[in-house]
């Protein structure tokens, strides 16, 4: 086995070896050079995320007809490097009543449950943290503790913006984890497996978004909202809330929020290009090397990015009981119909030939979706009457 | 002591201490996040049982949905975070013994178990926990009819909430 074909084994099997040679133990030297490779990837994605910071300006500018940071370095390449010299000589203020060490704590619990996540991304074929049975599941339960954290800076904080900000971020992201827990069923149906090795390998001829248009579609939603990115962005109101449950903190701990909310947009983009776009294949090219294999996945994983930046600085954000009545009214029941359609369709079509899987299984996903939109439609029609009826009952008839 | 008896001693004795500050502390929401923290000791116990799926179903609706819960039913029902009563009432020796004597016949009860001072056997590579449990939850021959049992039950426990919390006043304007 060379170096090109299995890099981080073979690392990892020389620094073990040399380890072992000093007269390490071995359980020892294997625990040391596993902490090693998490450490290693930690300070790779944070690294990324230094460079999200730019990405994102830079994206923004585009959209919103700017240039963007341009003074610092070449193309503003080294402004976040100034922005981070700025947080980290910036005032540590702590206020009055807070919680300290809650108050404390929420910013790294924040940053973890978005570091937590790359433990089961698979980077290449063979580099992967763990390929946990349940990779799927863990998605949720990563974002388990960004919840909690989330809701942890809002109280500790003693202000009740803050307080107000993490309540509504919190009933988003408790809410719309529903239809995100479903829609990550289907590609567990597909490969007939939770893990996320196994997912990307089921993709082989066709990725699942073809099979699964729809499920793609709802799992973006709801991942733009459980970032709290606008369209959702409820926790932060310039006129109301100011920047929600984050307005206490300062320096460094806010950067932490920021840096995890731009790594964790960048995870997201990840994980829905591997759950439906086939993760690091790219026609076969991710076989010729490890590091090909990377390449394609941080590339697709920008530009599942760019799509929520996209919608991100597109649309115009919701009011609360909009996107609750969306989520609990909509989306959550049609996920749960997709969810029926595509086990009952994998049962009906387990013996047939691929091409008329893949029909069977597209058609299901596009009449699911027309008739969850002609439902809504004639709802809101009788909705709209309704309203209009009341304020002026002469031109309902009309 | 195999390096997984130190882990479990470790996960154990922190799980427990959460347990107790869940149980001392005044300030109620201090109470409920160490209620997660022992939570997720209590999914660590199970990650060291090889139990990868019930591991991370207690974070996915222990803390994410259960604690959330706490969390928010503390917050919006009590004004003041201290609970200033007495922590114990007259009976706490009851209690502790009971307590005790359970921990006492649960140890000798599982002492007499021949599997007790035995280290578990690693499991082969191609053990399926998961399907195994899949297909245990959807067989006939197994426990279909539980489960759906208990989902009828947790879906009129869900309905009657709906319906004790539904206002039908505040319906029409």
């Amino acid at each position: 086995m060379s170096f090109w074909n299995d890099p981080l084994k073979v690392a990892a099997d020389w620094l073990e070896g040399l380890l072992t040679g000093w007269g390490l133990d071995a359980v020892f030297a294997h625990v040391l050079v596993a902490f090693l490779g998490v450490f290693l990837l930690i300070a790779l994605l944070m690294v990324l995320d230094i460079f999200l910071v730019w990405i994102e300006r830079k994206v923004v500018a585009r959209f919103q007809d700017r240039v963007g940071p341009n003074r610092v370095g070449p193309f503003g390449l080294i402004q976040p490097f100034a922005d981070i010299i700025k947080l980290i000589i910036k005032e540590d203020t702590t206020p009055g009543g807070a919680d300290k060490v809650v108050y404390n704590l929420a910013p790294i619990l924040s940053m973890m449950s978005v570091l937590i996540l790359w433990a089961v991304v698979p980077l290449a074929p063979v580099m992967l943290g763990v390929d946990l049975n349940v990779g799927v599941l863990f998605l949720i339960a990563a974002g388990a503790i960004g919840t909690l954290s989330i809701i942890m800076a809002g109280w500790s904080s003693n202000n009740k913006f803050a307080m107000i900000g993490a309540f509504r971020q919190v009933a988003v992201m408790v809410s719309f984890e529903i239809p995100m827990l479903t829609m990550l069923m289907i590609p567990t149906i597909y490969a007939g497996s939770m893990s996320m090795n196994t997912i990307i390998q089921a993709q082989d001829p066709i990725p699942f978004f073809i099979l699964s248009p729809l499920g793609a579609l709802i799992f973006l939603i709801a991942a733009i909202a459980e970032l709290g990115r606008a369209p959702f962005d409820l926790a932060e109101g310039e006129s109301e809330l100011v920047s929600g449950f984050n307005i206490e903190y300062s320096g460094m701990k806010f950067g932490m929020f920021y840096a995890g909310e731009l790594l964790h947009a960048f995870t997201f983009g990840g994980f829905w290009m591997i759950l439906f776009f086939g993760g690091y294949r790219f026609f076969g090219l991710e076989q010729v090397s490890p590091f090909l294999a990377i390449l394609i996945l941080i590339i697709k994983a920008m530009i599942g990015y760019w799509v929520i930046m996209w919608v991100k600085y597109t649309m115009m954000r919701i009011r609360i009981d909009q996107m609750l009545g969306f989520n609990w009214k909509f989306l959550t029941p049609l996920a749960f119909a997709l969810l029926l359609v595509t086990a009952l369709m994998n049962a009906l079509l387990a013996g047939a030939p691929t091409w008329l899987y893949v029909l069977g299984m597209l058609l299901a996903n596009v009449v699911t979706g027309w008739v969850a939109l002609e439902i809504a439609r004639s709802v809101t029609r009788k909705e709209r009457m309704q309203v209009e009826g009341v304020k002026n009952p002469v031109e309902a008839h009309h | 002591m195999t390096a997984q008896q130190i882990i479990f001693m470790i996960v154990a004795a922190y799980t427990i201490g959460s347990g107790l500050m869940v149980v001392t502390t005044r300030n109620l929401v201090h109470a409920a996040l160490w209620l997660v923290s022992t939570l997720f000791g209590v999914a660590v116990a199970y990650a060291l049982l090889n139990a990868n799926f019930i591991a991370v179903v207690q974070v996915v609706v222990y803390i994410g949905a259960i604690a959330i819960l706490f969390i928010f039913a503390v917050m919006l029902t009590r004004k003041d975070m201290r609970d200033s009563g007495p922590q114990m009432n007259k009976n706490w020796w009851a209690g502790a013994l009971v307590a005790v004597l359970v921990f006492a016949g649960l140890a000798f009860l599982l002492s007499g178990w021949s599997g007790f001072r035995n280290i578990a056997a690693e499991l082969p590579a191609e053990f399926d926990a998961i399907g195994l449990l899949g297909e245990a939850l959807t067989s006939p021959e197994a426990f279909v009819l539980p489960f759906e049992v208990a989902s009828v039950l947790l879906l009129a426990a869900l309905v009657g909430a709906v319906y004790v919390a539904f206002n039908p006043r505040s319906d029409k304007k």
